[in-house]
């Protein structure tokens, strides 16, 4: 009988993901037994502390790597070769867990709805029922979604940093399950926020499905599922091919899923739409970035080998989510859908990218790198999309949230200052020069140009122009056209949701006029482990 | 293209941009930037505050910005000749590996002359508008809006690299469609802002597909790296980018096909019109394919492309200009003919790139003094333009007719007025490369008189034809004295060809000179000009001036003239052409409801809506048809994968 061998954990390089996780379940145990009145505040003070400390331990982890200067440390294999902590993952973490301390703070924003959370007071009462009233009146509100939400960090922080397909699943499902829960907590409108929930979990598990059945093909074929292993065996080249391409494609479409990317792409404004819009800044900030982060790991590490591949399919892919993303943003007379659509753009924009794959002996010293371009525009992209929604946050009328564009014309007039730096996050997004959106596309489109991908990158530019028309439309109904005078109001937030619009507007100017150290930074440690 | 030209071109390569750093007096020069820039951001964020006093300070910065500019002029002039570059590091954008993208400036000969035009052009033109925005009670933003077009039209010439031409291109553009949308009350003025931004964009993803090619190719998108290794690029990369720069220049210097905007742009306020859609912002075009020069010299192809988009936009221009009866859109029909004259001098190489400069200036000085002369006019006709309602206003406006007088005779190209030594070089360099361009060139000339002469006749001369309780009056002496500077520069603009010195200023910066021997000598050649100017002019002298003029446009007229009120179908080209087939197209896939369509802007729209439309048929909110399309998708991912491998 062989002995149990307990496996070996490098406690001090995973600390973060295991605060998260103790702090995750802390607030299941604060749920039970702090008293209602004081949950509020046990649970905010929790997460928010317990996601800064990850934070700064993150950092510690990362500067382990000499990100700086100095001679850079590739990265740490931990738990037994399940995790690869290197720079692509680690500054996935970094940016997970500063959009999550973000989040929070709009999770706890009270001022808006009238002393309570944007959520539900009694997610179990039915819409439009005496007993959803009662629950209202009482002025009951849900702290459980702090919980929920940490658990959806350590899902977010183990997806980018798997290191075989076994840990990605696990990183998918934890990430997924609570924030299909989230989803549904809308405090107003109700239906339409179950309703998207139900349309993300259906549509989540029936990705989720196809995810499992590529890791099943894969192991057909590499006989492991390691990405060490399947990286050997694709470089051999022994083995059934087409187990391989069956597997590339089910797993592509599990992570394509994720990221919403086309044609995958159709739950993206419902849900979006339908989820508190707390929750839809951190689903658009964090799953973004965890998403990317696996689907570039699988490529670039497991897959690396077979780019010929499955290259013309990712061309496929990226084309289709740029035009589809941009078209269909047109036609939207809604903000949230709005940005819901845009941000299928911006996924394509990212995925160019991944165009931008060679081995390394073709990139040169100085070119941009792929991972490094592509972890730049995330970062943008996260903070100026954090602002943007909490902005759609403050606009309000007697019904909650106002999002159609009917509403926010003319807002210019009535709060120039919101209306200003909406049309500056917008700018940002159309990629304008000067903002860091445009240093973004600059970079992720150059690196797609240098490997070759001209066609792509042509259909990326217009793309990006398209999509600065609709932003700019946007701009003129705020500011050119004349509104009606009963129409919503610019409710003031209270110093939590101020706090993110600055830090998200702020980010997103500096990193527009001083992109240098951040892409310097991004250069050094882009590269995977295996 | 003559055979000779082109080994010309190859035996002197083009010069290479190798500035010295700033120091002393030429550290001043981001100053000239940044004074606008303040303007702008104390008049846009200052609110009702600076009401009173926010146009003094909107002049007053510009003023500054153009003696600045003039003490870096005299400074530049006092260097030597191969010590005229200066370059001034601002900060680095962003570096990665070996790529830097800096911001910088770059203040040469070539930025030199353009930097007096904005700031000169532009202080006159704040000047008036004191005067003609009197009485509106949005007087602060609109200075705040033309000090942001000033800021943006400073960084796009003084940039040291593509990109930071990029970022001013994209301002004046913003700038543009601020000022065009100004009256915003005008759902015309709106809808015209809405088109120009659109096909602006066009244009603008020629400049980005042209410096990310640039910056493919090179390593970077500074001029200096880039002029030194031009010559290292393919012939098909310089092509390339010569043609992507060539499609920028046609968005933003309204040329054929992308002109139909600035005929619209009219709607904004007539100062707008002077500063930006006749003096400056659409001569960027021009300014690009100078400043690029190191590509363009190398390619021969992409030079003849600029040629043909020249000479077709001249004609055009000259043409719609003949029927219009609105005195802007006849002036903006012209504007888009002299551009085309400058982008066929630039396309001509070495032989016309500071011709092109030159006739830039003249223009410059001429375009804006009639612009606010027409504005001036309508000042005192109570805002009509149809100049059909005008006629014999040089009794009430003297000051106003003889300003504008001077700018006719020196468009026209009457010696010695400014327009006659710069278009006249252009003339003779175009007949010099190829028969055919010079003819466009030397016709483009006689219809100008023709339209201009006309326009002076119904305007100036003739009866009077005013409407009732119509009281013209000269304006105020804010107006006036500028209208007087800037005559006094279309008379004597001419002397910057005084001993070629336009031409050996910027040989530095674009090449040496290269001059074609014509059969006919230079006079002979001014001399058959001349002739086919008085003859355009007497055939308006007789057409319009010796018969009644009816005050509204008679219907029964020639093919010829419909066609040119109509913008010779330019709208109904971008209809025909790229509008209905997309719609068509898309029509044989899906089934919807086309709305017939007008115009680009809202034929795109329409096309890119119905599209989005169908789309939107698949995004039912159903999750049975979204779980449908992720298995389509999947499908597509796996046939993408397969095909690949066993196709």
């Amino acid at each position: 009988m062989t002995k149990f061998q307990a496996p070996h954990l490098e406690y001090s390089l995973i600390a973060p993901l295991l605060i998260v996780l103790g702090v995750a379940t802390l607030g299941v145990l604060v749920e039970a037994f702090v008293p209602r009145e004081r949950r509020y505040l046990a649970q905010t003070v929790l997460a928010l502390v317990g996601t800064l400390v990850a934070l700064g331990d993150t950092l510690w982890v990362f500067g382990k790597l000499n990100p700086v200067h100095g001679k850079v440390h590739p990265g740490f294999v931990v738990g037994q070769g399940s995790l690869a902590l290197d720079g692509p993952a680690l500054f996935c973490w970094i940016l997970v867990l500063g959009f999550s301390a973000l989040s929070i703070l709009l999770f706890a924003e009270r001022r808006l709805e009238g002393g309570v959370t944007a959520f539900a007071g009694q997610a179990s009462a039915l819409p439009g029922t005496e007993a959803e009233r009662e629950a209202s009146t009482r002025g009951l509100e849900h702290t459980e979604v702090f919980p929920l939400m940490m658990f959806a960090v350590a899902g977010m922080m183990i997806f980018p940093a798997a290191n075989d397909l076994i840990t990605m699943f696990i990183g998918l499902e934890v990430l997924s399950l609570p924030l299909y829960l989230l989803c549904g907590l809308a405090r107003r409108r109700r239906l339409l926020s179950q309703e998207a929930a139900m349309k993300y979990f259906m549509l989540g598990a029936f990705s989720s499905g196809f995810f499992v059945y590529g890791m099943a093909l894969v192991y057909g074929y590499a006989g492991s599922m390691d990405f060490a292993h399947i990286a050997t065996a694709v470089a051999s080249g022994t083995g059934a091919h087409a187990l391989l391409l069956g597997g590339i494609g089910m797993l592509a479409v599990g992570l394509f899923f994720k990221i919403g990317a086309a044609p995958f792409q159709a739950w993206v404004p419902d849900v979006y739409q339908g989820a508190p819009t707390a929750v839809t800044a951190f689903m658009a900030a964090g799953t973004k970035v965890a998403a990317i982060g696996a689907l570039f790991r699988v490529f670039f590490v497991a897959f690396g080998g077979a780019r010929w591949d499955w290259m013309p399919m990712a061309w496929i892919v990226v084309i289709l989510t740029m035009v589809v993303g941009s078209l269909l943003a047109l036609a939207q007379t809604d903000v949230k859908r709005l940005l819901a659509y845009s941000s299928v753009a911006h996924a394509g924009f990212m995925l160019t990218a991944l165009l931008g794959a060679r081995s390394l002996a073709d990139i040169g010293p100085g070119n941009i790198q792929p991972v490094q371009a592509v972890l730049f525009y995330l970062t943008t992209y996260g903070l100026t999309n954090m602002a943007a929604f909490a902005i759609v946050t403050l606009v309000r009328d007697s019904g909650g949230e106002a999002t159609s564009f009917a509403a926010w014309t003319g807002l210019g007039k009535k709060s120039p200052l919101v209306a200003g730096i909406f049309s500056f996050l917008l700018l940002g997004l159309a990629g304008i020069p000067l903002t860091s959106g445009f240093v973004g596309k600059w970079a992720v489109f150059t690196s797609a140009m240098s490997a070759g991908a001209w066609p792509v990158v042509i259909i990326a530019v217009l793309g990006s122009a398209t999509a600065a028309f609709f932003y700019v439309r946007v701009i003129v109904l705020m500011f050119f056209t004349d509104g009606a005078t009963e129409g919503p109001t610019v409710a003031i937030p209270s110093v939590l949701t101020t706090v993110v619009i600055a830090v998200g507007a702020a980010g997103s100017l500096v990193l527009g006029i001083v992109p240098g150290p951040l892409l310097d930074l991004l250069g050094r440690v882009g590269e995977f482990i295996r | 293209m003559t055979t000779a030209m082109t080994a010309h071109v190859l035996m002197h390569a083009p010069p290479v941009v190798d500035p010295s750093s700033a120091h002393g007096v030429f550290s001043i020069l981001w100053l000239v930037i940044a004074l606008p820039a303040l303007g702008a951001v104390v008049l846009l964020l200052g609110g009702k505050r600076t009401d009173r006093w926010g146009h003094l300070l909107g002049v007053a910065t510009v003023a500054t910005s153009f003696l600045l500019s003039l003490i870096l002029f005299i400074s530049l002039l006092g260097r030597h000749s191969g010590n005229r570059q200066v370059s001034q590091h601002l900060w680095t954008w962003f570096t990665a590996g070996s790529y830097h993208v800096e911001f910088g400036l770059l203040y040469d000969q070539l930025s030199a002359l353009f930097l007096l035009l904005i700031t000169g052009v532009g202080a006159l033109i704040h000047v008036y508008s004191v005067g003609y925005m009197e009485h509106d009670d949005r007087r602060r933003r609109f200075f705040g809006y033309l000090n942001l077009f000033i800021t943006a039209m400073l960084i796009l010439v003084l940039a040291s690299d593509f990109v930071g031409v990029f970022l001013g291109w994209e301002g004046v553009g913003l700038a543009s469609y601020l000022l065009i949308g100004f009256w915003q009350h005008k759902p015309t003025a709106a809808a015209a802002a809405k088109k120009a931004f659109v096909i602006n964009r066009i244009g603008d993803i020629g400049l980005s597909l042209g410096a990310s090619l640039i910056f493919v190719t090179f390593g970077s998108t500074s001029f200096a790296v880039v002029s030194a290794n031009a010559h290292n690029a393919s012939s098909g990369t310089l092509t390339a980018i010569g043609l992507l720069l060539l499609l920028a220049a046609c968005g933003k210097s309204a040329q054929f096909p992308l002109q139909s905007w600035l005929l619209d742009a009219m709607e904004g306020p007539t100062p707008v019109s002077a500063l930006i859609h006749a003096a400056t912002m659409v001569t960027a075009g021009v300014y690009l394919i100078v400043r690029s020069n190191f590509i363009f010299s190398l390619t021969e192809n992409a030079r003849t492309g600029v040629i043909v988009v020249g000479c077709i936009t001249l004609l055009m221009g000259a043409v719609i200009g003949c029927a219009k009866d609105d005195i802007k859109k006849a002036l903006a029909g012209s504007t888009m003919s002299q551009i085309g004259y400058m982008v066929l001098a630039a396309g001509l190489g070495p032989a016309g790139y500071a011709f092109a400069i030159f006739h830039l200036l003249t223009h410059g000085f001429f375009k804006a003094n009639m612009f606010l002369g027409a504005g001036s006019v309508m000042h005192g006709m109570d805002d009509d333009v149809n100049m059909r309602h005008y006629g014999a206003l040089r009794k009430a406006m003297p000051y106003t007719f003889a300003t504008f007088s001077i700018g006719y005779l020196a468009i026209l190209g009457v010696p010695p007025f400014a327009g006659f030594w710069s278009k006249d070089k252009i003339i003779e360099a175009a007949f010099g490369d190829n028969l055919v361009v010079g003819l466009c060139a030397l016709i483009g000339a006689g219809v100008t008189a023709f339209y201009m002469t006309r326009l002076m006749l119904l305007t100036f001369l003739s009866e009077k034809r005013w409407e009732k309780d119509v009281h013209p009056h000269e304006s105020p002496t804010v107006m006036t004295v500028p209208l007087m500077a800037l005559a006094g520069l279309s008379a004597v603009g001419g002397l910057l060809l005084v001993n070629n010195w336009i031409t050996t200023w910027l040989s530095p910066v674009v090449g040496a000179h290269v001059e074609h021997k014509l059969g006919v000598g230079s006079v002979g050649m001014s001399l058959i000009a001349l002739v086919v100017v008085v003859l355009g002019a007497a055939i308006a002298w007789q057409l319009v001036g010796q018969r009644p003029i009816p005050t509204v446009a008679p219907e029964k007229v020639s093919f010829l003239t419909r066609a040119a009120r109509a913008d010779l179908y330019g709208d109904a080209f971008n209809d025909e052409v790229i509008v209905k087939p997309g719609v068509a197209g898309i029509r044989g896939l899906l089934v919807f409801d086309a709305t017939i369509v007008d115009g680009i802007v809202e034929g795109l729209a329409a096309a890119f809506t119905a599209v989005s439309n169908a789309f939107r048929h698949v995004q039912n909110g159903f999750v049975r048809s979204y779980a449908l399309m992720l298995f389509a998708g999947a499908l597509v991912v796996l046939f993408a994968l397969l095909a690949v491998n066993f196709g």
